[in-house]
C-alpha cells in the first residue's frame, strides 16, 4: 500500500465530509432564504452581512442547548440513533465523481473518493441503512409521536425506495454499468450538437420518478409525513434536543446534498458540461452548479405544495411509482435492444416513457376524480 | 380523459411561487425602520398639561375606577396657591400605572373629566425586571410646553379656582 495514495485517500475524504458539514450548514441557510423569498419575506439577515453568520449562530445555540432523554427511553439506542442516522448521509456520496481527473504540479490526482464498479448498488445499499437511525430514534425515545413517526418514516422510506431503485436501474441500463464513473461518461457529448446526451433527455420519466421519489426518501415536503407537525409534533426527534437534534437535523440535509449529488450524477450528466474535456477543473464547478439547482428545485417544491394525505403517499408509492418505474425499465430495455438495430431508435425511449406517463397520469386523474373516493 | 391538464396545474402552482421570489417583500425592518401608527392607535398614557404648565390631572381617580384591569393608582394632595400643581384643590401626588396589567382598551381615557390622560403612539414598552412594570407619573407626564413653567407653580390667589375647565360650547 501506497503511504501517498492512504494520504491522498484520506484528504479527498476529509475534504468530502467537510463540504458536506459545510454544505448542511449553509443549505439550512439557503432554504431559509429561498423560502423567505417566495413567502414576500427578507429572510435571516441579522447576523452577519445578509445573514450569512446564521448558521453559525445556529449551532452555538444548539451547542449550548441542554440535552434531555426521557426517563424511560432507551438510553443507548438513543444516543447511538442520531448517529446511525448522520454516518449514511455523509458516506453515501462517497462514490459521487465530481471532476475528471486533475494533474496537479506533476501529481495524478482522482477527482473521487472511491471508484467501486458496483457504485449505483453502494449507494443503494447506504440509503437503506438510512432507516435504521430513524426507526431506532422513534423507538428508543418511548413516546408516542416519536413512534408513530419512526414507522411511518421507515415504511414510507421503504416504499419509495423501490421506485427509486427502479429509476436507478434506468440509468444503469442506459450507460451499461454500475460504475458511477461509467455513467457519467456514457453522458458525455450532445446530440445535434446541442442536446446533452444527459439521461434526463433519455429518460425524463425515469428523472421525475427519481426526484419525487427522493422527496419522500429524505422526508421532505409535501412528502414530510414523519414529522408531519400537525398530527405528530416532531415525529421521530419529538423527544431530542441540543447536539443530538442537531444531528438528526444535520442528517436530513445532509441527505439531501447527498440525494442531489446522487441525481445530478445519475441524470444530470454529473461533471459533464462545456469544455470540461479543456479545463478538468470546470468539472467540480459543473456538479456544485447542478447540485445547487437541483436543491434549489426541493425547496421550490417545498414552498409550493401541500402534504399529501398518509394512506394517498402509500397508494401513490405501491399503485404508481412502482408499476409506472417498471414499465420504464422494460421501455428502457426494449429502447436499447432496439437501438442496437439502428442507432436512431434510441427516440423510443423517451416518447414510449412520456407516453406511459400520460397514462399515469390520466389514471391518477380518474381515479381522484371519483366520487367514493373522495368521500373515504 | 385529462393528461396535460393535472401537470399543468402542478405547474402553475410552482409558477405561483417561482413568481413570488421576484416580488418586493413586505417586510420592515423594525428597530431601523418604523410604520407610523394610525391617527386612534392605543398605546402607552401620556398625561397631558396645559398650555402654561399646569398639570391637567386633577386627581379625582376616575381613571382607576374605569379601569377594568385595575391597572391604575392615584393618589391625590392638595394645591395651594403657593404650590399648585394643577387647576383646582387637589393633584394627583402620585400616578402609576402598571403595564403589565393595562388592556389598553382606553376607559381611563373615556372617564377622565378634564383630558388629562391620553393613550399615545408608544408602543415600546418592553422592560427585563418585574417592578419596571410599574410606570411612575414622571414617565408618564409629557415634558413642559414651550411657553409654560414647570409645577409646582406660584400662582395669584383666586386665579384657578376651577378643576374642570369651563366648557365653551355646552352643546359640546
Amino acid at each position: 500500500m501506497n503511504f501517498l495514495l492512504v494520504l491522498e485517500w484520506l484528504i479527498k475524504g476529509f475534504v468530502w465530509a467537510l463540504v458536506l458539514l459545510g454544505g448542511f450548514a449553509y443549505l439550512t441557510l439557503y432554504e431559509r432564504k429561498a423560502l423567505a423569498r417566495m413567502q414576500s419575506r427578507i429572510g435571516p439577515n441579522r447576523a452577519g452581512p445578509w445573514g450569512i453568520l446564521q448558521p453559525i449562530a445556529d449551532a452555538v445555540k444548539l451547542i449550548f442547548k441542554e440535552e434531555l432523554t426521557p426517563a424511560k427511553a432507551d438510553k443507548l439506542i438513543f444516543t447511538l440513533a442520531p448517529v446511525i442516522t448522520v454516518v449514511p448521509a455523509v458516506i453515501i456520496t462517497a462514490v459521487v465523481p465530481w471532476g475528471p481527473s486533475l494533474d496537479i504540479f506533476g501529481y495524478h490526482l482522482n477527482l473521487y473518493i472511491a471508484d467501486i464498479n458496483v457504485g449505483v448498488l453502494y449507494i443503494m445499499s447506504i440509503a437503506s441503512i438510512a432507516v435504521y437511525g430513524i426507526v431506532l430514534a422513534g423507538w428508543s425515545s418511548n413516546n408516542k409521536y416519536a413512534m408513530m413517526g419512526g414507522l411511518r418514516s421507515t415504511a414510507q422510506m421503504i416504499s419509495y425506495e423501490i421506485a427509486l431503485g427502479l429509476s436507478f436501474v434506468s440509468a444503469i441500463l442506459l450507460a451499461g454499468s454500475m460504475r458511477m464513473l461509467d455513467i457519467v461518461s456514457a453522458q458525455a457529448g450532445y446530440w445535434f450538437h446541442i442536446i446533452p446526451k444527459w439521461f434526463v433527455v433519455l429518460q425524463p420519466v425515469g428523472t421525475a420518478i427519481f426526484l419525487i421519489a427522493t422527496l419522500a426518501e429524505v422526508n421532505r415536503a409535501p412528502f414530510d409525513m414523519p414529522e408531519a407537525e400537525q398530527e405528530l409534533t416532531a415525529g421521530y426527534h419529538t423527544e431530542y434536543s441540543g447536539m443530538k437534534f442537531a444531528l438528526l437535523f444535520m442528517a436530513e440535509y445532509t441527505k439531501m446534498i447527498a440525494i442531489s449529488a446522487i441525481g445530478a450524477t445519475l441524470f444530470f450528466g454529473g461533471f459533464n458540461g462545456p469544455f470540461v474535456d479543456q479545463l478538468p477543473w470546470l468539472g467540480p464547478v459543473y456538479i456544485f452548479v447542478k447540485i445547487i439547482l437541483l436543491l434549489f428545485g426541493m425547496i421550490w417544491v417545498r414552498a409550493t405544495f401541500p402534504r399529501i394525505r398518509y394512506d394517498r403517499l402509500m397508494a401513490f408509492g405501491w399503485k404508481v411509482l412502482l408499476p409506472l418505474s417498471l414499465a420504464l425499465v422494460f421501455i428502457t430495455a426494449l429502447g436499447i435492444i432496439l437501438a442496437q438495430l439502428n442507432p436512431r431508435f434510441v427516440i423510443f425511449i423517451p416518447l414510449a416513457s412520456l407516453l406511459v406517463a400520460g397514462v399515469a397520469v390520466a389514471m391518477i386523474d380518474r381515479t381522484l376524480r371519483r366520487k367514493d373516493y373522495a368521500r373515504r | 380523459m385529462r393528461v396535460v391538464e393535472p401537470v399543468v396545474e402542478l405547474a402553475r402552482g410552482l409558477w405561483t411561487t417561482l413568481r413570488m421570489m421576484f416580488d418586493k417583500p413586505v417586510t420592515i425592518q423594525y428597530p431601523e425602520q418604523k410604520k407610523p401608527v394610525k391617527a386612534r392607535f392605543r398605546g402607552r398614557h401620556v398625561l397631558k398639561r396645559y398650555e402654561n404648565g399646569l398639570e391637567k390631572c386633577i386627581g379625582c381617580a376616575l381613571c382607576a375606577a374605569a379601569c377594568p384591569a385595575d391597572a391604575i393608582f392615584v393618589e391625590s394632595s392638595e394645591n395651594t396657591d403657593e404650590q399648585r400643581y394643577s387647576p383646582g384643590d387637589r393633584y394627583a401626588s402620585t400616578y402609576e400605572i402598571n403595564m403589565l396589567r393595562c388592556i389598553f382598551c382606553g376607559f381611563c381615557e373615556d372617564a377622565c373629566p378634564t383630558e388629562a390622560i391620553v393613550l399615545g403612539d408608544q408602543y415600546e414598552l418592553s422592560f427585563t425586571d418585574r417592578r419596571q412594570s410599574i410606570y411612575p407619573k414622571e414617565m408618564l407626564i409629557e415634558p413642559v410646553p414651550a411657553d409654560g413653567k414647570p409645577t409646582p407653580q406660584k400662582t395669584k390667589v383666586g386665579e384657578f379656582t376651577r378643576s374642570v375647565p369651563a366648557m365653551k360650547d355646552p352643546q359640546d
